[in-house]
């Protein structure tokens, strides 16, 4: 028996991130409601499991079965159906990543659980669990509760934080072997096409955005190199996405990506309502805009007043200095010219 | 091919949500409701399916009165019947999928395709909660189709840091993203005439919701709103307070 089971995806370099942070979220929900806890280990290097004891998670499950080697959306989720009965679990925690918005509604619905998506709080009040979660692109928060036995909660990531022990506690891991049939295996991923070297806004820390304000393609180079000084990725706003400036996998809005990095940079964006609810759940928001009106300082934390094409080249050399790392070439070049 | 198409009839992106006194629902008089923006492709990519190969398109709506609205739009680009199931904002997103899952059961549909995402709720869960209502496959978040005759459906899906191309079978359901075709603009003739057709309307189905909305909130965010000019003297300021305030550099 274990009540609460944490779903977790690992990748080369370990479990993802996201992973740690429901990781976290399980432990101090499990701590706060006097609950077992287990980690399930989804995709990924199995050693990789044992990182949990660090998050003080000190029961690992491996689900093992041939066919999850392909791997199948549905079937996972019958695997893991059979192992939420066969546990007795009540609360399943997954990332709200693209992985998990489609694994958690169809294991919800094998149950007939409650499922709560895109979770950035949760909240236990005399055993009964609360989730708040942004509903009309962030402009409402919602608190939802479920009533089924068995509940089903993904959480958005970037928001909870993952915090590891000092010590992690000891480790003990078991299998689960599910009952599968080929049939199980009616949707399956062939293949997986990396976007080169990029990082993707979904995944990023730090996220420099450009809009209308950088006035054409050929500026973009000044956005990218910031985003590479920072570590973070390139953002972009619906009307250079639409243009054709900048592909729509960069494109941050309502119908768009919705992100919530540490740190978001708007660099010549206006702000407006459906740009806003792509972003405005970031920790710190910065905007760089030459009209002082422009309703992007409205959400800033920061704000600089004045034109990118003077700022940025000036704001990454100081960047770059601060971080001690080398000055881009491309803006050394743009200041000596204007100098 | 018998090809369904699942609206949502949303609030405008631009609309300023106000909460309602019973504290559970946003103010509904004076918003403007659209056809949820991402459920155009959903239509544009099943006329498409039906020009290739024969059949008919159904379009459905679980919502109130008024959203016959979007289903004329639909109507108007092309698709040859719709159907409203009759819900006043009571159904959770579950009772919604069981309410499209029991007219797609009875329309026999081969291909279910909706947005991938309705813009109130934002949960992202209809195509596999559906899925698996209907005993189907489902992928998520669709910006490439390719559908042969045999039955057999390859699509790519957008993951973080880059796609994901999956393999499945008619029959299916596929949510859709921006970038997997452009939606047609109806044309003035098709919408005078389809404001003329008639609108099949159904009763919810029966059943509790799974979940309940106990309150609903204004985000309360207080931000340090510190606006700076942009002298050199400003910008090392701003450096500053990134690393010492926000601690985020
Ligand atoms: C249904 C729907 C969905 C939408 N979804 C999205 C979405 O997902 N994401 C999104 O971003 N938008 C979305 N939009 C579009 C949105 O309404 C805005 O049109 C868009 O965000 C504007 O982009 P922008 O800020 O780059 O351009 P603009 O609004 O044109 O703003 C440009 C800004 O740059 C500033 N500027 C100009 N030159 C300079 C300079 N040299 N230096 C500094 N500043 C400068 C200007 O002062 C201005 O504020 C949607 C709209 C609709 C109707
Ligand atoms: N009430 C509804 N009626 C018909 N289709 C819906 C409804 N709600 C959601 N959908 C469909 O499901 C998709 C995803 O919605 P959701 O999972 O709620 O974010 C939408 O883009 C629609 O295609």
């Amino acid at each position: 028996m274990t009540h609460i089971l944490a779903l977790l995806e690992a990748d080369r370099n370990g479990l993802k991130r996201s992973s740690l942070e429901v990781l976290t979220a399980a432990r101090l929900l499990a701590a706060e409601r006097g609950e077992t806890v287990a980690a399930v280990l989804l995709t990924g290097p199995r050693e990789f499991l044992q990182h949990a004891a660090a998050y003080g998670i000190g029961e690992g499950i491996v689900v093992e079965h041939e066919l999850l080697q392909a791997y199948s959306m549905p079937a996972l989720a019958t695997a893991l159906a059979q192992l939420v009965v066969a546990e007795g679990a009540r609360i399943v925690l997954t990332a709200a990543n693209a992985h998990g918005k489609e694994l958690a509604p169809r294991l919800a619905a094998k149950l007939r659980a409650g499922y709560a998506p895109d979770c950035v709080e949760l909240r236990s009040e005399d055993g009964v669990l609360y989730a708040v979660r942004p509903v009309y692109a962030g402009k409402v928060m919602a608190t939802v509760r479920l009533r089924t036995p068995v509940q089903v909660y993904s959480l958005r990531p970037n928001v909870f934080t993952a915090r590891p022990l000092a010590e992690a506690v000891p480790f003990s891991q078991r299998t689960f072997r599910p009952e599968l049939r080929p049939e199980d295996c009616s949707a399956v991923v062939r293949d997986v096409l990396r976007s080169e070297g990029k990082l993707d806004v979904l995944e990023a820390d730090i996220i420099v955005s450009g809009g209308r304000g950088m006035q054409g393609p050929e500026h973009f180079w000044m956005i990218e190199e910031l985003a590479q000084l920072l570590g973070g990725a390139v953002g972009a706003s619906r009307a250079v996405v639409d243009a054709g400036w900048r592909p729509h996998s960069e494109q941050v809005g309502q119908t768009g990506k919705t992100v919530s990095p540490s740190l978001y940079i708007a660099c010549g964006i206006s702000g407006a309502i459906q740009h806003l609810a792509g972003m405005s759940s970031s920790k710190v928001i910065v905007a760089i805009n030459k009209d002082p009106e422009a309703p992007i300082f409205k959400v800033a934390d920061y704000g600089i007043v004045g034109d990118v094409f003077d700022v940025l080249p000036r704001l990454a050399v100081k960047l770059a200095n601060f971080l001690g790392k080398p000055v881009p070439e491309r803006f050394r070049q743009v200041l000596g010219q204007s100098n | 091919m018998r090809v369904m198409v699942c609206l949502s009839y949303v609030p405008d992106t631009a609309t300023r949500p106000q909460i309602a006194p019973d504290g559970k629902q946003i103010e509904r008089t004076g918003v403007k409701f659209i056809l949820n923006p991402y459920d155009e492709y959903a239509i544009e990519e099943g006329l498409r399916v039906r020009e290739r190969f024969g059949g008919e398109v159904l379009a459905v709506c679980v919502g109130p009165e008024a959203a016959k609205e979007i289903l004329r739009t639909a109507l108007a680009m092309g698709v040859d019947r719709a159907l409203l199931v009759r819900d006043e904002w009571t159904l959770d997103s579950f009772g919604v999928a069981q309410a499209l899952a029991q007219v797609a059961r009875q329309y026999q549909a081969e291909l279910i395709l909706t947005g991938r995402q309705s813009i109130d709720f934002d949960s992202f869960q209809m195509p596999s909660t559906l899925g698996e209502l209907l005993g189907l496959p489902s992928v998520s978040v669709v910006s490439r189709l390719t559908l042969a005759e045999d039955g057999s459906v390859v699509v790519e899906r957008d993951v973080e840091g880059g796609k994901e191309v999956v393999e499945t079978r008619l029959p299916c359901v596929l949510s859709v993203q921006k970038g997997i075709n452009e939606p047609r603009y109806p044309k003035l003739p098709d919408i005078i005439k389809a404001k003329s057709k008639p609108i099949d309307e159904l009763a919810p189905p029966e059943g509790e919701p799974l979940s309940e909305i106990v309150a609903l909130a204004l985000p309360q965010r207080r931000r340090a709103g510190k606006i700076l000019g942009s002298s050199d003297a400003d910008l090392d300021e701003l450096i500053r307070l990134l690393h010492e305030e926000a601690k985020v550099i």
